[in-house]
């Protein structure tokens, strides 16, 4: 083993923020240097604090250097590297190097994301060096298909792509389901605004969805499987097609596997745009090569799915899963989380939170545990506001209900979901009904067009959410907005659709009032909303300097310079807010509401 | 039909389900980004389907174009989460540089703009994509700077 283990961060975040530049310049600085021989450099998927990439975390130190930039490779090869000094100013904790006793970490658990971070995603011996297919092995030799449902069911472990639903339930219908043969389906489709979780996943640790697949189709017994991967993400895609090979070529996957009379493989499927291909049986018309439009069920795809047969269909961190349950056990897995929801979830932090990235926590932690002392709470001194969780079929939920413990049920409750794990934290620069708008644009963009409730529900939805934030909203409006949201709810076909009013009841729930301004006052309370907002200057801080002036693109803005104050003509303005930022002297406000 | 065209029908069986497979291929080989009325036909003959089919999947995912697009395509995130922090500015920038609106190319060819739904980079929002390429926190700054470096490669 190399003196020093150098582990990169090169999931999709990190990329996006230059951790190849990075890569480039400390291979050149550690070859400079002669370092070669002594340091291992090691690119791994996802970290976890995408806020703080490019990730650099050098081992035996431990230490976790953030936003390095392809300028500071030189210094810390040269002092970390070779002469052993840490580069303190590049640290993440400051003075202390250890990352575990930092809050983002101690209050993690990581399971499903034991290997992101720590692996060479595209090698299959790291993974193996992590106990990788041992529990393949296991369930092949020691135990029957019913003993592995019976694993399964006992830990609780539930549907990580939203629903929720008893994994081992799924698994023993397949199994019990007539006809031959079965598939077993990875849904990659992850597509939730806000949700990244899956992509990191196959990008970071891509053998143990495999290895998952796997256990799954010899409890069911299948002997083919599919993977869903959207082709949004190339770089998981890549990550895919190399675990394939290598797990085939070491023979882990294909004919007699560990020399048993279990064959199993894998192919990879790519989508190609289209958000409801989520949906199971989207997924698997799409996997047919057909539009990707649901249908009505019953049948459920674990009597008739893919080409008409039995089919398993579980997402990606469900299959993380499988290999923890079946080394550790059920009953282990049982023990973290509450009464209904067992285990650990991944959730993705997103929007005005400091800590913005990937978290893994037992299940029942609260929102206010997650948001402020996972994610650091809201930065900049901004207020919290509200924190949308699972995604377009989600809800907003209030300050008041930061306690609620998060698992299905009580997420449920309170008029959210938990979906697949997104969490868009929200400070009090946000206007709700804007956020509501946002998400109906996305699903009445999405919807497939097959249901009628969906199709036009959303934009009848979207069109009354439009007139509100542009202030021409009556009290009728918000009447027919809760009416249409419980047709559309109930009359959809598929989880899109009867799940799309969710932002929309979710926030009429408890942020109404911010509705009841847009409407009867005419003002957005956040300031956000252009037609509900005006901008003025405050005649005792002018200095007359006539920046304002020279930024506003409409002559709104007037005035003679060094003789204040000057003036913004309402009628003029269209509220694009440059005056605001041109504005040395803090005179340019914007206030709620119109002026007159 | 092409020698290349030829190849890529040749790497996949004659079986219904692998024609949006086919279909990625096809279009990737295009140096303008889409499908042709030729590719189509190939494309329903090779796996023994109707025309009508494959025109019917084709015009329902979002990546398909049957209209020729530029060398490379920008794809901008318009979903909730980047909307909510920046991807208004994002694609006002682009409009503004690139000279034309969200679906169309630009005259020499370089540039098509698009939007696009999650790209799952939420935690480094506004995100866009460049063909495989992701960057996040954008400012119109940053876009000015891919841009430049985008133009540079050709």
């Amino acid at each position: 083993m190399k003196r020093l283990q150098v582990l990169l961060c090169s999931g999709s975040a990190c990329q996006s923020a230059g951790a190849l530049e990075v890569k480039r310049a400390l291979v050149e600085a550690i070859t400079d240097l002669g370092l070669h021989e002594e340091v291992q450099l090691v690119e791994t998927g996802c970290m976890g604090p995408c806020e703080f990439g490019p990730i650099l975390l050098v081992y035996p130190e431990g230490a976790y250097y953030v936003r390095v930039k392809p300028q500071d490779a030189r210094q810390i090869a040269e002092e970390h590297f070779l002469k052993g000094r840490v580069v303190r100013r590049l640290l993440w904790s400051g003075p202390a190097p250890e990352p575990r006793t930092l809050p983002f970490f101690a209050r993690q658990k990581k399971v499903v994301l034991s290997n992101c971070g720590q692996i060479d995603p595209e090698k299959i011996e790291e993974y193996i060096a992590q106990g990788g297919y041992e529990a393949l092995a296991k369930v092949l030799t020691q135990m029957t298909p019913t003993e592995v449902i019976a694993e399964i069911t006992r830990s609780g472990l539930r549907g990580r792509g939203g629903a929720g639903f008893p994994t081992g339930r799924k698994w023993q219908a397949v199994h019990d389901a007539p006809g031959r043969p079965k598939y077993v389906i990875c849904n990659g489709d992850e597509g939730d605004p806000g949700a990244f979780m899956d992509r990191a996943i196959l990008e970071g640790d891509p053998h143990s969805v495999l290895e998952g697949m796997a256990i799954a189709a010899y409890a069911v017994g299948a002997e083919k499987g599919y993977i869903y991967v959207r082709a949004e993400y190339p770089l998981a895609v890549k990550r895919l097609e190399v675990a394939i090979a290598q797990a085939r070529k070491l023979g882990l996957l294909g004919a007699r596997i560990f020399d048993t009379d279990f064959s199993f493989d894998v192919e990879l499927r790519i989508g190609a745009g289209a958000f409801v291909c989520g949906e199971e049986t989207a997924l698997i018309a799409s996997i047919e090569g057909r539009r990707g439009e649901p249908r009505p069920r019953p049948p459920y795809p674990a009597t008739s799915g893919l080409f008409g047969k039995p089919t398993l269909i579980n997402n990606v961190e469900t299959f993380a899963n499988v290999r923890h349950i079946i080394l550790n056990g059920g009953d282990w897995f049982a023990q973290m989380g509450t009464a209904t929801s067992k285990g650990t979830k991944v959730f993705a932090l997103a929007g005005q939170v400091k800590n913005t990235g990937l978290v893994e926590v037992p299940m029942g932690i609260t929102l206010r545990e997650l948001i402020f002392e996972v994610g650091g709470g809201v930065p900049q001194g901004r207020k919290f506001k509200a924190v949308q969780i699972g995604g377009p079929s989600g809800g907003c939920l209030p300050e008041s209900l930061l306690d609620v413990p998060i698992d299905y049920e009580s997420l449920k409750e309170y008029g959210a979901i938990m979906g697949s794990g997104g969490v868009i934290v929200l400070d009090d620069t946000s206007c709700m009904v804007n956020v509501a708008k946002f998400f109906l644009e996305f699903t009445a963009d999405e919807s497939c067009g097959k249901c009628v409730p969906c199709r036009v529900g959303t934009r009848l939805m979207l069109g009354i959410l439009t007139r509100i934030t542009q202030g021409q909203g009556t009290d009728q409006d918000l009447r027919e907005l809760e009416r249409l949201a419980t047709l559309v709810k109930e009359a959809s076909l598929c989880g899109l659709g009867q799940t799309a009013p969710n932002p929309v009841l979710s926030t009429l729930r408890y942020f109404r009032e911010e509705y009841l301004a847009h409407i009867h006052d005419k003002a957005c309370p956040a300031g956000v909303c252009p037609d509900l907002i005006h901008y003025d200057i405050q005649a005792e801080l002018c200095r007359a300097c006539d920046l304002c002036r020279r930024a506003c693109p409409t002559g709104a803005a007037q005035g003679t310079p060094r003789q204040p104050p000057y003036r913004i003509v309402q009628e003029l303005c269209i509220r694009c807010g440059a005056c605001l930022e041109a504005c040395p002297f803090g005179a340019v406000v914007k206030r709620p509401g119109r002026k007159g | 039909m092409t020698v290349e065209k030829k190849a890529i029908l040749q790497k996949f069986p004659r079986s219904p389900d692998v024609l949006l497979a086919l279909l990625h291929e096809l279009q990737r080989a295009n140096p303008q980004n889409y499908l042709t009325p030729e590719d189509l036909a190939l494309a329903a003959e090779h796996l023994g389907l109707p025309l009508s089919r494959v025109h019917d999947a084709v015009t329902f995912y979002t990546m398909f174009s049957l209209r020729p697009r530029g060398k490379h395509v920008i794809r901008v995130c318009d979903s909730p989460n980047c909307l909510l922090f920046g991807a208004g500015s994002v694609v006002e920038e682009l409009k503004k540089l690139l000279g034309v609106e969200v679906g169309e190319t630009t005259p020499d060819g370089l540039f098509t703009l698009e939007t696009t739904s999650c790209l799952g980079a939420c935690g480094v929002a506004p995100v866009m994509m460049v063909d495989d390429e992701v960057f996040g926190n954008l400012t119109p700054e940053k876009v000015r700077e891919v841009l430049a470096r985008l133009k540079e490669g050709g």
